[in-house]
C-alpha cells in the first residue's frame, strides 16, 4: 500500500474528466492514489455535441479521454458502475455492483439527468430522453421505423435534439410550453425570428402548448394530447424540457441539499462534508445550477485547487451568456438579455430581409451593457459579451452596437476606431503588417508593444504607425479579455490623461515630483518626453531649463529636427505663410553662408538642412536679428497655419485668411500638445488653403467662419468634420481655444487629432456638447489655461541665445572644437545632401 | 599601465545629460545616471551616426539605458548590450572620475570598435 490518500471521484462525464485533467496537471497524483467510477459504458464523451452523432461522427470521435490517459497516470477507471451509497461516518462508498470502498476525499461530478414532465403516457415504448450516447443509440433505432419525431422542449437542448431526429429524416415537430422559443435566452423578438427561421428549415413548431396525455396515436404511435384540444400524432416523443441535478447519492448520504435539490458548495466547491466536494450540474452554488459546461470546467479547477492546496481559486459565480449554432442559425444570449435590471434600457434591431434580430439592454445611466439577444447573426457576441463583463462604456448612442455599419460610417462611428478596419488592411508599410498580422501576434501571445514589435516588426521602421499598432493591440487585448492598461511605460500606472489631470491638480512642476509621487524608477525615453510636454502645456516653463533639459528628446533639446546624418534642420517661423522678401533673402543668405540645403515645406515655410549642432547658435542668432522666431517644427506643437491670400488679393476670396491665419499662428505658437498640431484658414470655399486636411482648418463664408477639427493628411488621410458654422472672429478663437485645450487634456501620448477625434467616446456630437453648449462646464477653465499659454509664450531660440550658459551645450565634443568627421555632404542638384555609406567610404580613400 | 585621459571637469557632466568626447580614435559617449558615471560608443549601429550622447537615459526592465534619438534603440549604459537586438552591442569604456575630472581610457573595454567611418 502506498502512503497516498484516497481521492474517489464519482462521475465520469465532461466535467468529472475536466477534474482528473486538471489534478494531473497540478502534479495531485503525487498526493492521491484516485479512483474514477463513471455508471455509462465508456469515458467521459462531449455531451455539448451530441447531435454530431447522427450527422456522422462516432462515440470513438466525441470522446474526450485521450487514448490511454487514465492507465497512463495510474488512475482507477471503473466504468459501467454506479456508486449507490456514501456511508459518511466510516467514509466508505458501495456500488451497484456491491463492490466497495474507502475514500479520504470524494468528488461528486454525478451531473444532472433530463426532466421528463409527469404526463401520463410519458413511460410509453418510443418516448426518449437525450442525455448520452444510449440514448441517441435507441432513438437511432427507433427511426429507422418512424416516419415522425417530436421534441417536448423548445429550449437550447430541444432545438438540439430537434436537430438530431431532423437528420434522422424524421418529419419533425417542437413543441413548447411557453410562448417561445429558448424562453430562458431570448426574448419575444428573438423567439420569432429564431421560430421563422427554424420553421423555413422545416421543423414545425407549436408554443404554448401544454401536453396532458400521451396515447396512441392514429396511424402513428403515439398521439399527444394538448390543454387547448388540439393533437399531434408522432412516432417518437423526445423529453428535453430540461435538467434536474442528479443529486440522490448525496441526499441519501445527508449532505446539505437545496430546496428544489442541487447538492449545496460553498465556494470551494466543498459540500457540507469537508471531505466532500461536488462540480458540475449536481452542484447548487448561492441557490443556483449552472447547466453549462464552462461553469463546470471552473468548478472542476477550484476542487483541484483545493484538494491539491497548490492553487487558490474561488467559485464566486458565472456567466451564462452563450452563443451557438442551431441547425445552421446563429443565436446568442448575454447577461440579462430580458431587461430585468431595475431601470434598464433596451435597443432593437430587426432585419426582417436578412432575418437578423438584435436586442441590447443597458443601465439606466447608458453606462454600462446588461445584455443582449442576437438571432441569426451573432457576430456581436464577443464585442457585446466583453463590454457586458469587463464594463467598458458603450457609445453615448449604445444602439449603434447593434446597428448595421455601413462601409462609410465603419471608420467613423465613435468608440470604435481600429476595430472596424478590415484584417486585410495594411497597418506598417515599412515591414507590410496588416492589421490581421497583429491580430494574429496578438492571439499568439504579445500583449504589449514590445513584444508585439519584437514578433511581427510593426512600428519598428518609420514608426509612423506606433499609435494605430497601439490601438489594435489594446483592441485586440479587449476582445480576449485582458484587460488593456494604458500606462504609458513601465514607470507610471497612468495613461497620459491621468498624468495631466496628476500634474494639473497636483500643481506638480518637475519631472521628479511627478515620478516620486505618482511613478517607480528613473524614467525612460517615453515618459520623460510626455511628461515635459505636459509641464509645458500646464505651466509653460522654457523646455531647457535645468530641470526639463534630460526630459527632452533630441529635437526639443537642440530646438532643431534631427536628420538621418545626425545634424538639424531649422524651420524659422513663417505665419501664415506671408514672408517679406528682406526676410526671404536673409533666408536665403544664411542657407549660403552655412552652406544649408533649402526645401519649402508643405506648410508654407523654408526648411534649411544640414546644420551642425555646433553651428545652430551662430545660424539662429541671424535668423534672430532679422526678426524670425523658432518655427517649432522639432515640437509637439502647432506647426503653420497655411494660408490663401483671401479676400485681400483674391477674385473669389470672402474674408481674409491671411490675417486670420497669421492672428491664430501668434496665438498658438509654442503650445506643447499630445502631438504635432497644423492648421489652416482659407479665403473661401474653394479651399486652396486645403484646410479639411488639417487638425483645425477655418473655411470663409459669405456670413463668417466654418470650423473644422479633427482633419489630417499623412499616413491614414482624415477629412475634418464640419464643426461650426458662421462664427465671428471672437467666437471662432474661443472655440479653437477650448478645443485645444480639450484635446491637450485628454488624448493619448502622440495621438493625433484626428484618432482623437475617432476614438472620444461619444465622437463630434458629445465634442459639440463640450465646447459649444459646455456640457461639462470647463469652458471658462479651457479658456484661462490657454490664456496662460498664450501669456507666457516665448522663442525658445532667443531665450537660449540670451544664456551663455545653455550655448555651451551646443558643441559635437566636449573637448574638442572639431566637428564630426562622420558628417560628410556632397553635393546634387547645386546644394548639399548626406554622403551614403558608399560614398563616405570612396571620399575616405581619396583622401 | 592604462592611460586615462581627461575628457572635461566633474561639474560638466550633468546628471542624466550626455556629453559625447574625443578620446584617442574614439567618439565616446559619457553619461552621469543616479551618481556612476558611464562611458560608451558614440556611435549608433542602426543608423550609423555618431549620435548616442544625444540620447535620452532611464532604466528600462531593470536595465540602465540610454534611447538612440534615431531609431530608439535601448543600449544598457553598463555592458553596451542593446536591448531589441541581441547580436547587437556598443563598446565600453574604462571611465572614472578622478580629482575633480573625468577621465576615459581610450580603448573599449572588450569587443574591437564598431565598423566605423571615422
Amino acid at each position: 500500500m502506498s502512503g497516498k490518500q484516497t481521492l474517489v471521484v464519482v462521475g465520469n462525464g465532461m466535467v468529472g474528466h475536466s477534474f482528473m485533467e486538471k489534478l494531473v496537471a497540478a502534479g495531485g497524483l503525487e498526493q492521491y492514489q484516485v479512483v474514477v467510477f463513471g455508471e455509462e459504458p465508456r469515458p467521459a464523451y462531449d455531451r455539448v455535441h451530441l447531435s454530431e452523432f447522427f450527422s456522422g461522427r462516432s462515440a470513438e470521435d466525441l470522446s474526450m479521454v485521450p487514448e490511454g490517459f487514465y492507465q497512463k497516470h495510474g488512475i482507477d477507471l471503473i466504468l459501467d458502475e454506479a456508486v449507490i451509497a456514501i456511508n459518511r461516518d466510516t467514509r466508505e462508498l458501495t456500488t451497484n455492483k456491491e463492490s466497495s470502498i474507502h475514500y479520504h476525499k470524494l468528488v461528486l461530478a454525478t451531473g444532472s439527468y433530463p426532466f421528463v414532465p409527469p404526463v401520463p403516457g410519458h413511460e410509453r415504448d418510443n418516448c426518449f430522453v437525450y442525455r448520452t450516447i444510449e440514448d441517441l443509440q435507441a432513438i437511432a433505432k427507433a427511426a429507422g421505423s418512424s416516419k415522425v419525431g417530436t421534441v417536448v422542449g423548445g429550449g437550447l437542448l430541444g432545438l438540439e435534439a430537434a436537430k438530431a431526429l431532423k437528420d434522422l429524416g424524421l418529419e419533425t415537430h417542437v413543441v413548447e410550453f411557453a410562448s417561445r422559443l429558448m424562453a430562458v435566452q431570448v426574448d419575444d423578438g428573438g423567439g420569432a425570428m429564431l421560430r421563422q427561421k427554424i420553421e423555413a428549415l422545416g421543423v414545425q413548431i407549436h408554443t404554448g402548448k401544454n401536453t396532458r396525455l400521451i396515447t396512441d396515436g392514429e396511424g402513428t404511435v403515439h398521439q399527444m394530447q394538448f390543454a387547448d384540444g388540439e393533437v399531434l400524432n408522432t412516432d417518437i416523443v423526445l423529453f428535453s424540457a430540461g435538467i434536474r441535478p442528479r443529486d440522490e447519492l448525496a441526499k441519501q448520504a445527508g449532505l446539505v441539499m437545496g430546496e428544489r435539490g442541487g447538492i449545496v458548495i460553498n465556494n470551494d466547491c466543498l459540500t457540507s462534508d469537508a471531505s466532500i466536494y461536488a462540480i458540475g450540474e449536481c452542484a447548487l452554488w448561492d441557490n443556483r445550477i449552472f447547466g453549462l459546461v464552462a461553469p463546470g470546467y471552473q468548478m472542476a479547477q477550484v476542487a483541484v485547487d483545493h484538494i491539491t492546496g497548490k492553487g487558490s481559486s474561488q467559485f464566486t459565480g458565472a456567466d451564462m451568456s452563450t452563443k451557438l449554432k442551431l441547425m445552421g442559425v446563429d443565436v446568442a444570449s448575454i447577461g440579462d438579455a430580458h431587461g430585468n435590471t431595475k431601470g434598464s434600457l433596451s435597443y432593437q434591431f430587426i432585419d426582417e430581409e436578412k432575418q437578423v434580430y438584435k436586442k441590447l439592454v443597458v443601465s439606466k445611466t447608458k453606462k454600462r451593457v446588461l445584455g443582449a439577444v442576437l438571432v441569426g447573426d451573432a457576430d456581436d457576441y464577443g464585442t457585446l459579451l466583453q463590454m457586458m463583463l469587463n464594463g467598458i462604456v458603450p457609445p453615448a448612442n449604445p444602439a449603434e452596437l447593434i446597428l448595421p455599419q455601413s462601409d462609410a460610417s465603419a471608420s467613423a462611428s465613435a468608440g470604435l476606431g481600429v476595430a472596424a478596419l478590415p484584417e486585410t488592411v495594411q497597418i506598417c508599410s515599412c515591414f507590410n503588417v496588416s492589421k490581421g498580422d497583429l491580430v494574429d501576434a496578438v492571439a499568439a501571445g504579445c500583449q504589449d508593444i514590445a513584444a508585439l514589435k519584437g514578433s511581427t516588426n510593426a512600428g519598428t521602421g518609420c514608426g509612423g504607425c506606433a499609435q494605430l499598432v497601439k490601438q489594435v493591440l489594446d483592441h485586440e487585448l479587449t476582445q480576449l479579455g485582458v484587460e488593456v492598461k494604458k500606462d504609458i511605460c513601465e514607470h507610471f500606472p497612468h495613461s497620459r490623461q491621468e498624468l495631466y489631470h496628476l500634474v494639473r491638480v497636483g500643481e506638480l512642476t518637475t519631472f521628479s515630483q511627478v515620478i516620486d509621487k505618482h511613478g517607480r524608477g528613473m524614467g525612460c525615453d517615453i515618459c520623460k518626453p510626455t511628461i515635459g510636454s505636459i509641464l509645458a502645456s500646464c505651466w509653460n516653463d522654457y523646455i531647457l531649463k535645468s530641470d526639463h533639459a534630460p526630459l527632452q528628446d533630441t529635437n526639443d533639446y537642440f530646438l532643431g529636427n534631427i536628420q538621418k546624418d545626425g545634424t538639424y534642420s531649422i524651420v524659422p517661423r513663417v505665419p501664415g505663410g506671408e514672408i517679406t522678401p528682406q526676410k526671404l533673402i536673409v533666408i536665403g543668405e544664411v542657407a549660403r553662408d552655412f552652406n544649408l540645403y533649402t526645401k519649402i515645406t508643405g506648410g508654407q515655410r523654408i526648411d534649411l538642412f544640414g546644420a551642425r549642432v555646433n553651428e545652430l547658435p551662430a545660424i539662429w542668432q541671424r535668423l534672430v536679428d532679422a526678426g524670425f522666431e523658432t518655427g517649432h517644427a522639432y515640437g509637439k506643437s502647432l506647426r503653420t497655419v497655411k494660408s490663401c491670400v483671401g479676400s485681400t488679393w483674391c477674385r473669389y476670396g470672402v474674408l481674409d485668411s491671411t490675417s486670420m491665419a497669421i492672428a491664430i499662428e501668434h496665438r498658438y505658437r509654442g503650445v506643447r500638445s499630445p502631438h504635432k498640431v497644423k492648421m489652416a484658414v482659407s479665403g473661401c470655399t474653394r479651399e486652396c488653403a486645403e484646410a479639411q486636411s488639417k487638425d483645425v482648418g477655418v473655411i470663409a463664408t459669405e456670413k463668417g467662419w466654418n470650423l473644422y477639427v479633427g482633419g489630417n493628411g499623412g499616413m491614414k488621410p482624415r477629412h475634418a468634420d464640419l464643426f461650426a458654422t458662421e462664427l465671428d472672429d471672437e467666437i471662432l478663437v474661443k472655440y479653437i481655444d477650448r478645443f485645444m485645450m480639450f484635446y491637450i487634456r485628454t488624448a493619448d501620448r502622440l495621438q493625433r487629432t484626428s484618432v482623437w477625434l475617432d476614438n472620444l467616446e461619444g465622437g463630434l456630437d458629445y465634442l459639440k456638447s463640450v465646447i459649444i453648449d459646455d456640457s461639462l462646464g470647463i469652458n471658462q477653465a479651457l479658456e484661462d489655461e490657454m490664456t496662460h499659454l498664450v501669456g507666457t509664450y516665448q522663442c525658445e531660440w532667443k531665450t537660449t541665445l540670451e544664456s551663455p550658459e545653455k550655448l555651451k551645450r551646443f558643441s559635437h565634443f566636449i573637448n574638442s572644437d572639431q566637428p564630426d568627421s562622420n558628417v560628410v555632404f556632397v553635393d546634387e542638384r547645386h546644394q548639399i545632401r548626406p554622403a551614403t555609406k558608399q560614398e563616405k567610404i570612396q571620399l575616405k580613400e581619396v583622401i | 599601465m592604462s592611460q586615462w585621459t581627461t575628457i572635461c571637469q566633474d561639474e560638466q557632466l550633468s546628471a542624466n545629460l550626455g556629453i559625447c568626447a574625443l578620446v584617442g580614435a574614439y567618439q565616446v559617449a559619457v553619461f552621469r545616471v543616479k551618481d556612476q558615471v558611464f562611458a560608451l560608443d558614440n556611435f549608433d549601429p542602426f543608423s550609423g551616426v555618431n549620435v548616442i550622447s544625444r540620447g535620452i537615459v532611464g532604466d528600462l526592465r531593470g536595465h540602465l539605458v540610454v534611447a538612440s534619438p534615431i531609431y530608439k534603440q535601448h543600449f544598457d549604459l553598463t555592458t553596451g548590450q542593446c536591448l531589441e537586438d541581441d547580436t547587437v552591442s556598443l563598446n565600453v569604456f574604462p571611465v572614472r572620475v578622478h580629482e575633480g575630472a573625468i577621465q576615459v581610457q581610450p580603448a573599449p573595454l572588450v569587443r574591437p570598435v564598431a565598423e566605423q567611418v571615422a
